[in-house]
């Protein structure tokens, strides 16, 4: 029904906004050293990056893609039939406004509460047609630069701001750290770097929507956030608009350094094409998301909203290594259709008095499969380490499944480690009782399934709040009857 | 208002209800009393359009409408409300929330706006306040954590809100204490008109001490086997059931 037409709408548009001119300057498929010098070259790296990435490259030669511990079944990916190097896309080929845009797309849009200007943007409308997004930025950047926070491209931070990246880059997630990790240091072209300086609390919060123009969503992104010293910064990804790609594979890292004090809040919200209702096509997202509270009393906290991708594997985690550092893990997962998400976190505790909560909502409608994987693990050091994990599971109908995986590993005999878990169905009942009342069924769903992620959506940034209980109501439609 | 007739019903291809008849004029107000498994908490829900159960014969007139050919919503929307035995608990959804999208919803059916938001609060304040409940039960999500007492008031502070034509009490008084019972009497005597019918499902003559009724029905094994006014609850209360079932053979 609704759904159905969504992703019709998701296909169309495939088709026709995203088409991409084969422009010169794209590599053929193919991954070998060659491809990696290329894209270092293009890019124009220090040499050290480059070492690095090739490192990263035969590391990677020696590792298996991921098969049989995840929950999920995928078929395998061919690597060697991915471009790994594409020149920024022109928009020439796009609508040139918003009238040439499928009056479908907009009415979800609408559905969603995507403020007007931002439609264009999504819906691939060369943007300076329809507004001045060039004075946008530009306001935005002066006042960033007045309080000293670095906000670009990685690309041009590596340009730009070498010495930062070259202290940070891989310091959280390892090159080594896992097939897909190793995989995108070799060839990662885009994402976003973030350097907050001490005692700078930063004065808005950074929406990857500011980098809209240049952004085009990178297979391969790489995000690095630096908070120094007492520093503070909230950080929102991706959109709650449909985001299509022609690029199945995306393998993206974020590293998040807080030093002593500092504080990094990073919001996401996700919503790929998750494949049609017989679970074809769909983007696979192999992400690994690390935060290092490096500093004491430091604190970083993940709050996602994934409703998108076929395939999810994502496990945001917190290193919680500094004196009484915080680590917080707020998450709402939906599953529908085909889909499937193998997502929790990791928290592993090495500093005294390190805290961390994990509050997990998994949804689970249709034929799709969640699991929650979550480690909670104490080192002997990490005295007094405390952690509070409630993780709850909402099956709609009878042909999903949710599957729970928690792991605790404790060293230290003083950390209290509490973990919660429910599994429940909307229950007829619960329909019943609402529909009795004069509520509609698919009102009394998103009433009720709002109501389950309550905990977690009080922790996203009011208007991604209001965003993401919207998307939730159309992730979910057609869901029962 | 409502007008049940032959009404035949079954439950995983058990005859459940096998032929009830029930007429209920404006503003009456009857209750249906019976034994255990006779088909009483069948009837509320089938009247209300819950799923799982199968009309084999007979039809159920509402205000000149086929009811039993309504959803469950426009069932609600034309005034017909279910209180229910066991008041379901809904999580993270607040109580205030559930009534006003309820009470919207409601509107809506009936081509009205909605209801603005110091309207709606002045309005469930003061039935708050009736129904002896403090304005914390507004925040609290929808019946979780409530006493059984609590959950009870709540389904009547729900009809004094909605304002339903027909109102169908299942069970309202299975585990109240007596000061409870008192005061959800005296939120259904307060619901009591000339336009609103009622129908009672009870186990126990006590709640008819509270909320007197116009006609007693006896519902055993299916069918209505007898019906008077309140005195044949008394006759009930002293002689129980058996001989009713005896007669009836």
């Amino acid at each position: 029904m609704a759904s159905e037409r969504m992703e019709q709408l998701v296909r169309t548009e495939y088709k026709q906004g995203f088409y991409t001119d084969i422009e010169s300057d794209t590599l053929p498929p193919g991954l070998n050293e060659e491809v990696i010098r290329h894209i270092s070259m293009k890019k124009q790296e220090p040499e050290w990056l480059l070492a690095w990435r090739l490192e990263a490259y035969r590391h990677w030669l020696t590792m298996q893609e991921p098969h049989h511990w995840a929950h999920l079944e995928y078929p395998r990916v061919d690597y060697q039939s991915i471009s790994y190097y594409s020149a920024p896309k022109s928009k020439k080929d796009g609508p040139k406004s918003l009238d040439e845009v499928d009056p479908k797309l907009l009415e979800t849009y609408e559905k969603l509460g995507i403020p007007l200007h931002e439609r264009a943007a999504l819906a691939g409308v060369a943007v300076d047609v329809v507004f001045d997004s060039v004075s946008v930025t530009t306001t935005f950047k002066e006042k960033l630069a007045e309080a000293g926070v670095i906000f670009c491209s990685i690309s041009e931070a590596v340009r730009e701001h070498p010495e930062l990246v070259r202290q940070y880059l891989g310091t959280v997630v390892p090159r080594e750290d896992n097939f897909f990790a190793a995989l995108n240091s070799a060839v990662f072209t885009d994402g976003s770097f973030v350097y907050v300086p001490k005692g700078v609390t930063c004065p808005m919060e950074l929406s990857t929507y500011f980098r809209i123009n240049q952004a085009n969503t990178g297979q391969f992104e790489r995000t690095l956030i630096v908070c120094a010293e007492g520093a503070q910064v909230s950080y929102l990804e991706g959109c709650t608009a449909p985001q299509r790609d022609e690029n199945q594979l995306h393998a993206a890292v974020v590293e998040l350094v807080a030093l002593d004090d500092a504080n990094i809040k990073y919001s996401t919200v996700q919503n790929w094409y998750p494949g049609d209702e017989e679970g074809k096509g769909g983007i696979y997202n192999f992400v690994t998301k690390r935060g290092e509270c490096r500093g004491d009393r430091a604190k970083i906290s993940w709050t996602q909203v994934e409703t998108g991708s076929a395939v999810t594997w994502k496990y945001p985690s917190c290193v919680l290594r500094g004196r009484d550092s915080v680590g917080e893990f707020y998450s709402v997962a939906v599953t529908n259709h085909h889909q499937q998400a193998d997502t929790g976190t990791k928290m592993i505790h090495i500093g005294a008095g390190s805290r961390s909560t994990i509050i997990s909502k998994g949804i689970s409608a249709g034929r799709s499969q969640q699991t929650y994987r979550g480690l909670v693990k104490v080192l002997a050091g990490a005295q007094g380490a405390r952690n509070f994990t409630q993780c709850d599971s909402l099956l709609i109908g009878d042909q999903c499944g949710a599957h729970t995986f928690p792991y605790q590993e404790i060293a230290n005999s003083s950390a209290q480690v509490e973990h919660e878990a429910t599994t429940s169905k909307i229950g007829e009942d619960q329909l019943f009782y609402c529909q009795q009342r004069g509520i509609s069924e698919e009102d009394a769903v998103n009433m009720i399934v709002n109501g389950f992620c309550k905990d977690v959506f009080k922790e996203l940034p009011m208007e991604f709040a209001v965003e993401a209980e919207a998307l939730l109501n159309v992730s979910l439609e057609g869901a029962v009857g | 208002m409502l007008e049940i007739q032959d009404l035949h019903v079954r439950v995983d291809d058990k005859p459940i209800l096998k032929g009830l008849n029930l007429h209920l004029g404006a503003g009456e107000v009857h209750a249906i009393m019976g034994p255990n498994g006779a088909g009483k908490s069948t009837l509320s829900a089938v009247l209300a359009g819950r799923e799982g159960y199968e009309i084999t014969s007979g039809s159920v007139q509402y205000q000149g409408q086929d009811l039993l050919a309504m959803s469950v919503e426009e069932r609600a929307c034309a005034g017909v409300m279910l209180g229910f035995q066991y008041p379901v608990e809904i999580p993270g959804v607040k109580n205030v929330y559930l009534l006003k999208a309820a009470l919207n919803a409601q509107r809506k059916a009936r081509g009205e706006a909605e209801i603005d938001a110091p309207s709606f609060m002045k309005l469930v304040r003061e039935h708050l306040a009736f129904m002896k409940m403090d304005n914390s039960f507004l925040h609290r999500a929808v019946n979780e954590g409530f006493s059984g007492g609590e959950k009870k008031r709540n389904e009547i502070l729900q009809m004094l809100i909605l304002q339903p034509h027909l109102a169908i009490l299942d069970e309202i008084d299975s585990g109240l204490d007596i000061d409870a019972l008192k005061i959800v009497a005296e939120g259904v005597n307060s619901l009591r008109s000339a336009s609103r019918s009622m129908l009672m499902i009870t186990h126990y003559q006590r709640l008819l001490d509270y909320i007197v009724p116009d006609h007693i029905h006896v519902l055993a094994d299916g069918q209505i086997i007898k019906s008077g006014d309140k005195g044949l609850a008394l006759e009930l209360e002293a002689r129980g059931y058996d001989w009713l079932l005896e007669d009836a053979g």
